[in-house]
């Protein structure tokens, strides 16, 4: 496959570039670095586009490949290629980015080259993440990410923000480095450090518990999967509004990406030993902090909740095939459930993305994220609430919106593999209208609250066209999500079929 | 017997640098109070000369001379390579320091090009005698480099600290190689390999000569428990000596600690291999921890040097020549960091003012957005954080631990590098995050200084961008 340019390089390399650029050339001229960002970002996305168009639905062989040496010495090598399950991660990234630029377009004032720089500098990284087929260019990738989000969350975060930073800092790397021995060994095992090879490496069984264990650590923190999400909501809160989006709407696909891309394939046997402890996980995340978020009074923080919540939504589908297999003998039946994950971290990226941003317009007007300080908001902002409860929707899992096809084909898969786990999982659309819907009649509904809300503006043109765009994506997928499925179906066949083949 | 002229060749580099620094001395004294900055000029040419004889003399082949006492080979010429590109980055931010505080004396150079030719010497040296004698070459001239500041009191302090603890170790290292002499008869590294090998020396006396060896070396590079001089030694010390003692000579250290092992004591790998795992962990738990304490930047710096030698170790842990390579390659990025760090320091302080605390980094980011992110360059590259070179070091020492076996030696390294993590992102938090205290613009002092901290420190990003090229270097001096 083939599209005239090499197409993954120029999607990681063009934003950092840019991004360089700005840093550099967007000092006191903040016009400048806005709208040559913007620039960037857009044509970023328009570059990706073939990525779709030209994509092979019918293998699950790695497309658009780039393979060179890097480090010799080690076998390291630079390559790159998608698949049916990175290739909508990338479109994903690239299409937020685009929002995410201009949802800052006035609040940030200080510093906005450094805003800007350090934002598309992360959309070269994080779309390295997904196309790297390297280990260690995987982790240069997913590590080097860490360091402008460190920056821009303890720099343009709310009150709490370095301690909120740090933390994130201190999870996530402490999560990855496991996963660099993992790596290491494998290597020292295979010779090769191509995901591709440790596909195909056989395991002992001791050794695929251990690989499996560190990875364990190190996509949870990143998804992240209770017990170890508790960095989650801190770094949610203190962080600006597109901090926040980026780290809802992607940096967390990163985790759900890492578990088909590694966990599944690379430890299938340890998978299958040890799913109970990834679906017990998983149901916790679902129940236990769907009850969380119902208790939150700052709006952010009950999204970051939700998040977790939704988030165990895609593990719990990733791992209940080995349930069904085992009960069915059959890997069919599980790429529902596979499918759904899929589909259900695509969802969750438009739709957490689409709650901060909304959260970020009231926060602008009104600088608080307390639900208690709103009230009526429908009143004075009468597309705003429009939106807000479209979002709210579809955060809940309304047919119809995208929200509600994974969690559907989840919750399906999950009744076939064990009632139980169906009922709890299904819990979640109860437990999450609850919250959700809540929020949004405390903050948007009702009479108007005060003085505050009295004066508020509805959106601006700019603002309306971001909602717009995420609302009119967000029910697309609601009601015709064929073109989604139909470029995973290769990927996940072959996906069940490497998850579910003995190593040892 | 008769008398037959050596091979000079292979010393030519060491020759031409005694030369040079002996005219400098000289020199020195002689020209007027006018010129007093040509003693640093011809310091610096005298170190591109040299590097460029090293240079230009390289090659594959193994040559030993001086009645084997000498060596040149691949492996020895990479590291004086990298201790003249080091040194001349510590006389370019030196010379700043030393005119700020009004100490700018011509005896800072000739002192630092006499320990640098102790370097040399000790990196090329085949046998006891001529790496005893490099050392002492190396660590006289240091001490009286510290004490230089003759009015600090500080300077002072750390400069017999410096000196006690060094000849201490000296001493133990002396009797160690006696020992090792009474056990096999030679004094040649590779006779001593050869001896061991037979079986005929007393494997006690071996034994304990190894582990006063061992203390010796340990001294030398500051690993836990015989760390103790490093914090003091280095905050007491004027800026630009240790600048100097931080960087250099722990490749010259790192050499000597190759030959004694490698080429000498190859036999007694079994003995060694324990001991080190010991220096090892302690020095990456101890230094990372105490570490996470420090509020002033200068023993913060020393007490993560400690935890990165802990790393280091980790290389010749492994036991293998990729493993030693992997070593090579983590002390010569270490050098290059730390003459960025240590650099900074002196590029940020001003006329009677250090900027050695942590503190003083406060909001770097606005008084010059450069320099800070220069800072944060060294910053994440010290911590091990990809894209920059640091992962790289930190990621093939792992890989040859790994590789013979100590996947757990592995896993206490990782999670000391995710505790020392943090007290490199404090910095980073400080410059970033923090409101300045003083709101004035930072400029460097010198044009040069300016550019050559930015030459070091984007080093440490272009190098991890294409770490094929250093890791090729190190690889290939050891493998051929």
């Amino acid at each position: 496959m083939s599209v005239g340019y090499p197409i993954l390089s120029t999607l990681i390399w063009l934003p950092i570039v840019a991004g360089l650029i700005v840093l550099f050339a967007g000092r006191n001229n903040p016009n400048f670095a806005k709208w040559f960002s913007l620039a960037a970002a857009v044509l970023t996305f328009i570059l990706s586009i073939p990525l779709y168009t030209a994509f092979d639905t019918t293998t699950s062989t790695m497309q658009f490949v780039e393979r060179f040496s890097w480090i010799p010495q080690y076998n390291i090598e630079y390559f790159l290629g998608v698949d049916g399950l990175s290739m909508p991660l990338v479109l994903l990234t690239t299409f937020t980015q685009v929002l995410v630029i201009a949802s800052a377009w006035t609040v940030i004032k200080e510093r906005v080259e450094q805003y800007m720089g350090a934002f598309m500098i992360m959309q070269g990284l994080m779309i390295g993440v997904f196309v790297a087929l390297d280990a260690v260019l995987f982790y240069v990738f997913w590590e080097a990410l860490l360091i402008p989000m460190f920056i821009v969350i303890g720099k343009w975060g709310g009150p709490k923000r370095v301690y909120a930073t740090l933390k994130f800092f201190l999870y996530t790397f402490f999560g990855s480095v496991f996963m660099l021995v993992a790596f290491l060994y494998m290597y020292f095992q295979s010779g090769s450090f191509s995901i591709l090879d440790f596909h195909a490496m056989p395991i002992a069984m001791t050794a695929q518990i251990l690989i499996f264990l560190a990875f364990l650590i190190a996509f949870a923190v990143k998804i992240p999967m209770f017990p170890v999400h508790t960095w989650l909501p801190d770094a949610h809160v203190e962080a600006p509004t597109a901090g926040s989006v980026v780290l809802a709407a992607i940096m967390l696909k990163m985790g759900g990406y890492g578990f088909v891309r590694f966990s599944l394939p690379i430890t299938p046997d340890a998978a299958m030993t040890l799913d109970w402890l990834v679906i017990l996980l998983s149901l916790i995340a679902i129940v236990y902090i769907g009850f969380v978020a119902l208790i939150q009074s700052d709006m952010k923080k009950l999204v970051a909740y939700s998040s977790i919540a939704h988030m165990g939504f895609v593990t719990l589908g990733m791992f209940v095939v080995y349930a069904i297999y085992r009960e069915t003998g059959l890997v069919e039946g599980a790429a529902l459930g596979m499918e759904g994950a899929m589909v259900q971290m695509v969802s969750h990226g438009f739709i957490s993305g689409a709650m901060f941003l909304a959260i970020g317009v009231l926060y602008d007007r009104m600088h608080t994220r307390e639900i208690g300080a709103y009230g009526g908001v429908v009143n004075t902002m009468p597309w705003f609430g429009f939106f807000a409860v479209l979002f709210a929707m579809a955060n809940a899992g309304l047919p119809g919106t995208s929200g509600f096809v994974g969690e559907f084909m989840v919750i399906l898969s999950a009744f076939k593999a064990n009632v139980w786990w169906g009922v709890l999982a299904a819990t979640t659309l109860i437990v999450g209208a609850a919250y959700t819907l809540w929020m949004i009649k405390r903050v948007i509904f009702g009479s108007v609250q005060n003085e505050s809300v009295a004066k508020l503006e509805d959106l601006n043109r700019r603002e309306f066209a971001i909602m717009a765009t995420l609302a009119f994506v967000i029910i697309l997928l609601g009601v015709w999500p064929n073109p989604l499925l139909e470029v995973m179906h290769s990927s996940v066949d072959n996906l069940l079929i490497q998850a579910t083949t003995s190593k040892l | 017997m008769n008398f037959v002229t050596p091979d000079f060749t292979p010393a030519i580099p060491e020759m031409v640098l005694l030369a040079l620094a002996s005219f400098i001395l000289i020199a020195d004294t002689l020209w007027s109070e006018r010129f007093k900055h040509a003693t640093y000029y011809a310091t610096q040419l005298s170190l591109i000369l040299v590097g460029a004889l090293v240079l230009t003399s390289f090659s594959t082949e193994t040559v030993i001379t001086f009645n084997e006492s000498f060596i040149r080979d691949s492996f020895g010429d990479v590291l004086k390579l990298f201790i003249l590109i080091v040194s001349f980055g510590v006389f370019l931010f030196s010379r700043e320091y030393l005119t700020q505080n009004d100490f700018y004396k011509g005896e800072f150079f000739t002192l630092g090009l006499f320990s640098i030719i102790g370097m040399l010497v000790m990196v090329s040296a085949y046998n006891f005698i001529t790496l005893f004698v490099g050392l002492e070459i190396m660590s006289l001239a240091l001490y009286a480099m510290i004490a230089m500041q003759r009015d600090s009191s500080q300077a002072t302090e750390a400069a017999i600290k410096y000196f006690v603890l060094g000849a201490l170790a000296t001493g133990m290292l002396l009797y160690g190689l006696s020992m090792i002499y009474g056990a096999t008869g030679t004094l040649t590294l590779s006779e001593i390999a050869n001896v061991i090998q037979t079986g005929k020396a007393d494997g006690v006396v071996l034994a304990f000569g190894l582990v006063f060896i061992v203390i010796g070396l340990g001294f030398k590079l500051g690993a836990v428990p015989f760390h103790m001089w490093v914090p003091d030694v280095y905050h007491g010390s004027p800026t630009a000596v240790t600048l100097f003692i931080g960087s250099a000579p722990k490749i010259a250290a790192f050499a000597i600690a190759y030959r004694l092992l490698v080429d000498a004591l190859p036999g007694l790998v079994v003995d060694w291999q324990p001991l080190l795992i010991i220096l090892s962990i302690l020095s990456m738990v101890v230094g990372t921890v105490i570490a996470l304490a420090q509020t002033n930047f200068k023993r913060l710096l020393a007490y993560s040097g400690i935890a990165h030698i802990g790393f280091l170790l980790l290389g010749f842990i492994a036991a293998t020549p990729e493993g030693y390579s992997a070593a090579m390659f983590y002390v010569i990025v270490y050098a290059l960091t730390s003459v960025a760090a240590f650099g900074m320091i002196i590029v940020l302080a001003k006329t009677g003012f250090e900027f050695d605390q942590i503190a003083d980094f406060k909001g770097l980011n606005q008084r010059s957005p450069w320099l800070a992110l220069m800072t944060l360059v060294i910053m994440f590259s010290m911590a091990g954080i990809p894209p920059f070179i640091g992962f790289y070091a930190k990621l093939v020492v792992l890989e040859e631990v790994i590789t013979s076996g100590f996947v757990w030696l592995a896993i206490i390294g990782v999670v000391t590098a995710v505790a020392g993590a943090f007290y490199y992102l404090r910095v980073v938090k400080v410059m970033y995050f923090d409101v300045p205290t003083d709101n004035e613009a930072l400029k460097p002092t010198g044009g040069d200084i300016a550019i050559g901290i930015s030459v070091y420190s984007l080093a440490l990003l272009v190098l991890g961008l294409m770490p094929a090229w250093l890791m090729s270097i190190t690889y290939n001096s050891l493998l051929g």
